[in-house]
């Protein structure tokens, strides 16, 4: 109880801190220099609709390469703790009633349309909101379907590792022939920028975009597939 | 509008926080992690939003000789973008190392872990 009201206390202080932080908060009118400078040179620098696509996947592409390295390592950590004790792919599970009709059935028929609207988004990254982690994770939440409408589902393990380790490279891969062929790693001039507002335009994003989408895909669906497989403890 | 985005931020973030130093039960710790983490992300979001102001896509509605005048800030969203997938990736080890401690000892109550206690 005493603990309780501790944190209470902190926690107190702490909003009074948010308070005067809101009531002094005014939004500004106009875009500091940095949005000003993204905003005047996205359509002639970068050729991507959308400005956080631009950002994200160009102007400060080696961080979002930092940022699915991370996600690719707690992937395979998730993997490894995760690992001992796996179960064999036939032992019984611990005396699951088999899945209904209606729910094997409704899976197989929403799967599809979720991997759909999955690579729509993520191939779309540069017109529209979205991108490819958003798209990755339309992708998995399929997986997340397999999982919920049948949790003996077993997923092709192979198969996932083979589209994330290939997606990574050619990710790498794409940005190194940025650095050779236009002005430096992750640049996407090297393919033709094209007609401002075109699905094949912005020249490597929507390449790049679709590998990452691949790759978180990928990445969610096997750190789902380790957690489910562990149905002891 | 800015400000109920912020309060509601905000009192996300405090509710985080409190529920995660108030619980015992490891999952209900990762919960209030991730309620907190929502709050900071709304937080940041609501900082890139100008009045009279559309969303940072050059489409029909947003002219490109326009653009500096019409659009809101794009970083602070590039920035939540990145911050909203780490968090997943931090959500998700904490519930695998939660899995191990439960195998090791047979409770997710963090009062049991004495090991590290001085």
């Amino acid at each position: 109880m005493v603990r309780h009201l501790i944190v209470s206390l902190c926690l107190a202080g702490l909003a009074l801190i948010f308070a005067a932080l809101v009531l002094g908060y005014a939004p500004d009118a106009a875009l500091n220099r940095t949005a000003l400078w993204y905003a005047e040179n996205v359509a002639k620098d970068v050729g991507s609709q959308n400005v956080v696509t631009a950002i994200v996947v160009t102007w400060r592409g080696l961080d979002t390469l930092g940022e699915v390295t991370v996600l690719f390592l707690t992937a395979a950590i998730v993997g490894l703790i995760l690992a001992p004790g796996h179960r064999p792919v036939d032992a019984p599970a611990n005396d699951l009633p088999p899945t209904g009709e209606l729910l094997q059935t409704g899976s197989r028929l929403l799967v599809p349309l979720i991997l759909l609207a999955g690579v729509y988004v993520f191939v779309n990254g540069h017109l529209t909101p979205g991108g490819g982690f958003q798209g990755g994770a339309i992708l998995a939440s399929a997986a997340l379907l397999l999982l919920l409408a049948d949790p003996r589902h077993r997923f092709a393990h192979r198969t996932i590792e083979t589209v994330e380790a290939v997606s990574g490279i050619a990710y790498v891969l794409l940005g190194l022939a940025g650095l050779a062929f236009a002005g430096g790693f992750l640049d996407n001039r090297f393919l033709p920028l094209g007609r401002f507002g075109d699905l094949a335009s912005a020249g490597a994003i929507p390449v790049i975009y679709t590998l990452i989408g691949l790759k978180v895909g990928a990445e969610f669906a096997s750190m789902l597939a380790s957690l489910s497989e562990r149905e002891g403890p | 509008m800015v400000t109920i985005a912020l309060v509601a931020g905000f009192a996300l973030i405090l509710a985080g926080l409190y529920g995660a130093l108030t619980n015992r039960n490891i999952l209900r710790m990762i919960v209030s992690f991730t309620v907190a983490d929502t709050g900071v992300n709304v937080v940041l979001v609501t900082v890139g939003w100008m009045p009279g102001r559309t969303a940072p896509i050059l489409d029909a509605a947003v002219p490109v000789a326009e653009a500096a005048q019409r659009i809101i800030d794009p970083l602070p969203q590039a920035l939540v973008l990145t911050a909203i997938v780490i968090g997943l990736g931090v959500t998700a080890l904490m519930l695998a190392y939660a899995w191990r401690l439960f195998g090791a000892t047979g409770s997710l109550d963090i009062s049991k872990f004495t090991e590290l206690k001085w």
